[in-house]
């Protein structure tokens, strides 16, 4: 057991898998010699050396078509987009090559590979370098997403993503980067698609994602110290697939779901899961669920803007409290 | 500028550098797409091709060419105009037919259509419906021939129009400073959908104006000269295999049809396609076949086993069932299936 920052588990993740495999291959803008504008890949390329860690041109569209060029030939490429807004000029490949390319050749088409990004707020950049995106993915069949929360989960999460035959989005929080875990000794790989209760209660579940886990988290142990309720926190991990049989699990011992989400309102993943428990689980619930999500607005770049949109521990304990007590 | 044509037509004679063998297959290869390409058209207007569908008549060369050039292992990625580029790797007619006839004996049962012809068996990886997507990938391909020091070359085909979207470019910068063994052809017929390609675009060729710019060569060849096309792809092939990098080539030519479906191109001026009609590949391809000796017999031997072989794929196809409905789920993820949940 090792105390590491979320940003060397990224370098500790990929160099783990790069090691076990020589097709795993990596590229990305200024991700080589330079060790990635978060320094989360430094050292990689003294590692690997330049044939499998390579610095690009500002291509993103050139990224990602490479990587599904090599992916469906025989490698496991690794691509890095510097920010997850800059999905939007590559969107092409994430919305319509690689999710649909197996489908629509009929099964003879692969596209093993893993777009790591840097997303979420908190870092002050404002409206074109702080957002969510995870809701973006989410609704392409034929992708799957992850976000962890932790160093531990970024290793075996980016691990099971590389190993996976389909095309995985793997979002790296920003705000996440400087915080520490513990992580176990030796080859660490998880699956995709389970959530993982990471504090147990019973009077509430709460869903997060990535930078809401450790407010929610915080926010459960103001909800038992201060006001007596007792919450069960779920880090939901993979938004696809989703691992629904933890969630209605929770929700049938809780009765109450909460959803805090760092996305905007609309269409966040979180309505999802809700129409699936208003679906399946509608009278386990002691009341109607209640999502805790960022505005519908573009992200402020000044600090009280910013802290003033994002779910907050105190917005969290005040909906739960309000919510429950009436 | 190497208009390489004329050095192409300084061929010495049946037996040169192609050779009767290869030239026999270039028309063989030219004919069934036009006859391919011909019957896809009147089963468009018949409603049994449904759906969109792009066709290369005209455009027989340009195909024949490349294909007849590439190796085993070496990899095409066309557009939704790529029936033609499909059937030039070996693939049947019927395969193809009845994919654009959305059946079950398609190429992909039906479930990619006319415009996402693959076949990778054939190194066909895919035909790619959103302009200039498939440069990037080809190059991705050509990376990992590069990475593993396998020895396949790359192809990718686009029109006159995808020089002006912005993956053109990434992906030719890309390509040039990773010095990738991939090939990329424009089919420079002169039009995007309606609009001319000169109409919008800064340069006068499309594609040879901008190798300046990657550091390439400008390459323009007659597109509708398959001895032309395919001395130039060889000769492409050989430096991309040779670890020289990638090659840009414009091969001038025209579409007899009109966009897709059965667009009647009205916005051609008077007189243009019938003057392209006397430059029509496969005339140009039969005179030579005849002034090097080869006997009318062989060629009509040829035209009449093709006719054959199109009037049984459409008999088959017409024949043949529509998919399943069992197929829907099938193939979204690796698993086979579509489970996003558990
Ligand atoms: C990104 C994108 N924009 C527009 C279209 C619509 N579209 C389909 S074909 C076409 C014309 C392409 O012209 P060109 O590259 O010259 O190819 P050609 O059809 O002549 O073979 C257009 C605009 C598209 N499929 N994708
Ligand atoms: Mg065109």
């Amino acid at each position: 057991m090792v105390e590491i920052t979320y940003r060397d588990a990224v370098i500790r993740g990929i160099a783990q898998e790069m090691q076990r495999d020589e097709d795993v291959v990596f590229l990305g803008e200024d991700v080589a010699k330079a060790g990635g504008v978060f320094k989360a890949t430094v050292g990689l390329y003294e590692q690997f050396g330049p044939l499998r860690v390579r610095d690009t041109p500002i291509s993103e569209q050139a990224i990602l078509g490479a990587a599904m060029g090599a992916a469906m030939t025989g490698l496991k490429p690794i691509a890095e987009i510097m920010f997850s807004d800059f999905f939007a000029v590559c969107f092409d490949y994430i919305a319509n090559e690689f999710p649909k390319s197996r489908y629509m050749s009929n099964g003879q088409l692969k596209c093993p590979l893993v777009v790591r990004t840097g997303n979420g707020a908190g870092s002050r950049f404002g409206a074109q370098h702080s957002q969510s995106v995870e809701n973006w993915c989410m609704m392409i069949p034929g992708l799957k997403v992850v976000a962890p929360s932790n160093p531990r989960d970024v290793i075996g999460l980016l691990a099971a993503a590389v190993r996976d035959p389909d095309p995985v989005i793997f979002l790296e929080h920003k705000s996440l980067y400087a915080t520490k875990g513990e992580v176990p000794d030796g080859e660490i790989v998880d699956t995709l698609g389970s959530a993982k209760i990471v504090r147990p209660g019973r009077d509430a579940t709460i869903l997060a994602l990535a930078l809401m886990v450790p407010r929610a988290v915080e926010a459960a142990d103001k909800l038992k110290a201060e006001h007596g309720i007792d919450c069960e926190v779920i880090d939901v991990r993979s938004l696809v697939p989703l691992d629904t049989r933890t969630i209605l699990g929770s929700v049938s011992k809780t009765h109450r779901l909460f959803t805090v989400e760092e996305n905007p309102r609309l269409c966040g993943w979180g309505a999802e899961i809700v129409s699936i428990v208003a679906d399946e689980a509608f009278y386990d619930l002691d009341g109607p669920p209640v999502r805790i999500t960022t505005p519908h607005i573009p992200l402020p770049a000044a600090d009280i803007l910013e802290d003033a949109v994002l779910p907050t521990p105190a917005r969290i304990v005040d909906r739960v409290k309000t919510t429950l007590n009436g | 500028m190497a208009l390489q044509s004329d050095r192409a037509n300084g061929g010495s004679g049946l037996n040169d550098d192609i050779g009767e063998a290869k030239r026999l297959e270039l028309y063989r290869t030219q004919v069934t797409i036009r006859e391919a390409e011909q019957r896809a058209y009147d089963l468009f207007l018949q409603n049994l091709v449904k759906g969109t569908s792009h066709l290369s008549l005209g455009q027989e060369a340009v195909a024949a060419g490349f294909a007849g050039a590439m190796q085993k292992g070496d990899l095409s990625f066309c557009t939704y105009r790529g029936h033609a580029h499909t059937l030039a790797r070996g693939v049947s007619v019927e395969k193809v037919l009845g994919e654009l006839m959305q059946r079950d004996n398609g190429l992909m049962r039906g479930k990619g259509g006319s415009m996402h012809l693959t076949s990778a068996d054939h190194g066909v990886m895919g035909s790619y419906a959103i302009i200039g997507a498939h440069l990037p990938i080809a190059c991705g391909a050509a990376w990992r021939a590069q990475y593993k020091g396998q020895k396949d070359v790359s192809v990718c085909f686009f029109g006159d129009g995808t020089t002006n979207i912005g993956a053109f470019h990434e992906a030719l910068n890309f390509a040039a400073v990773w010095k990738l063994p991939v090939v990329f052809v424009c089919e420079n017929n002169l039009y995007m959908e309606y609009t001319p390609i000169g109409d919008v675009t800064a340069v006068h060729n499309p594609a040879g104006d901008r190798a300046g710019s990657y550091g390439l060569e400008k390459i323009v060849i007659d597109g509708n000269d398959a001895d032309a096309v395919y001395r130039t792809a060889r000769a492409a092939y050989d430096k991309a295999r040779a670890g020289r990098g990638p090659s840009l080539v414009e091969c001038l030519t025209y579409r007899h049809s009109g966009h897709s479906r059965a667009d009647p191109a009205k916005y051609r001026p008077e007189g243009e396609l019938e003057r392209w009609k006397e430059r029509d590949p496969i005339k140009i391809y039969r005179e030579r076949l005849l002034q090097f000796g080869i006997g009318e017999k062989v060629i009509e031997a040829i035209d009449a086993e093709v006719r054959n072989v199109v009037d049984t794929a459409t008999e088959t196809c017409k024949a043949a069932p529509m998919p399943p409905m069992d197929i829907l789920t099938t193939d979204v993820y690796a698993d086979g299936g579509w489970a996003w949940r558990n």
